[in-house]
């Protein structure tokens, strides 16, 4: 398939972008990795322990990979601009997924917040690819601030429900022909990744799902496929929802 | 002399900058960053920026995240 993901200049065979975070091994993330096809992955960015040894969690990524790390953990915009000059410094990438949530117990992401961040990483040359609420209008400043993507949810980080509000996700697609989507969080099922997909997201990032499933690496290769069915689905088109039946077959010429 | 390293209180000794600090914690010197402050510091500007008293300092590394 030729249709590439284009990102910031940079170009993506693979439109799913996997998490590192919840693993039970190494060895496990490592599988579900190569299973997933992903050639972008998000890490990160947490105090060094000053009481034990610790190994490199970076040795264990394939160096192929764009590294993608997050500001997880940051409650506002100072936060998460301080963690990602930090992600800049310690990686050598400009690359950052801006989050900046609003609460610890959905954690829905601080709109405001996200926006004031975004604004200044962009001056300060960072590639920002911000999570955020489903919303049309946000993503529009989101964009306006110079973001090269927009990461509306589907569902709260880590809750599987999947894509919660199609409708959002249809209108942004329709209003924003040229911009890239990516759906980050709520995906569950490989189902969900698909919806997301065909309603016309560009890229699916997703974490819990395949780390949590009993078997990640199965788990990786189903979300790849559905990602792949999905965008076919949304380039083919689909056909339009009728209230009422029509006939496959001819009705003409049926034995009576 | 007192710091606040990564949110903990640590005595260390004086006249530290902050290549030789890593050296004292046995922290590695590749894929981790500094901040002073809440200033990052690069790392080219590592030995000449020195360490004292009542400074906060973080020292990030990277994990699993989504």
């Amino acid at each position: 398939m030729t249709d590439k993901l284009t990102l910031a200049g940079k170009e993506f065979s693979s439109r799913l972008i996997i998490g590192t975070g919840k693993y039970r091994s190494f060895d496990e993330m490592k599988a579900a990795h190569k299973a997933s096809g992903a050639e972008m992955v998000t890490v990160a960015v947490n105090r060094v322990p000053l009481d034990r040894k610790t190994e490199s969690f970076l040795d264990h990524l394939d160096p192929a990979m764009q590294i993608l790390p997050n500001t997880a953990g940051c409650y506002d915009a100072d936060h998460a601009i301080r963690t990602a000059r930090l992600a800049r410094e310690a990686l050598e990438t400009d690359w950052i997924k801006l989050e900046v949530i609003g609460d610890q117990v959905t954690l829905l992401p601080d709109n405001e917040q996200t926006l004031e961040a975004a604004k200044v990483l962009v001056k300060e040359g960072f590639i920002v690819l911000p999570y955020f609420t489903d919303d049309l209008i946000m993503a529009k400043k989101l964009l306006d601030a110079g973001c090269p993507a927009v990461m509306p949810l589907a569902a709260p980080i880590g809750s599987g429900m999947g894509v919660q509000n199609p409708s959002n996700l249809r209108i942004m697609r329709e209003q924003l022909p040229d911009a890239t989507i990516i759906v980050d969080a709520g995906v569950g099922v490989p189902s969900d990744a698909a919806i997301a997909m065909e309603l016309g997201a560009d890229a699916i990032l997703m974490n819990t799902a395949i780390a949590e499933s009993n078997d990640p690496g199965q788990m990786a290769t189903a979300m790849k496929l559905a990602v792949e069915a999905g965008r076919l689905a949304y380039l083919a088109g689909r056909m339009p929802k009728r209230l009422y039946a029509s006939a496959s077959s001819p009705i003409q010429g049926a034995i009576k | 002399m007192r710091v606040v390293i990564n949110g903990e209180a640590k005595d260390v000794p004086e006249g530290l900058n902050l290549r030789s600090l890593l050296e004292h914690l046995s922290l590695p010197h590749q894929r981790i960053a500094v901040e002073v402050d809440q200033q990052v510091i690069r790392k080219a500007d590592w030995d000449q920026t020195l360490v004292s008293a009542g400074t906060r300092i973080e020292i990030v590394h990277f994990v699993g995240g989504g």
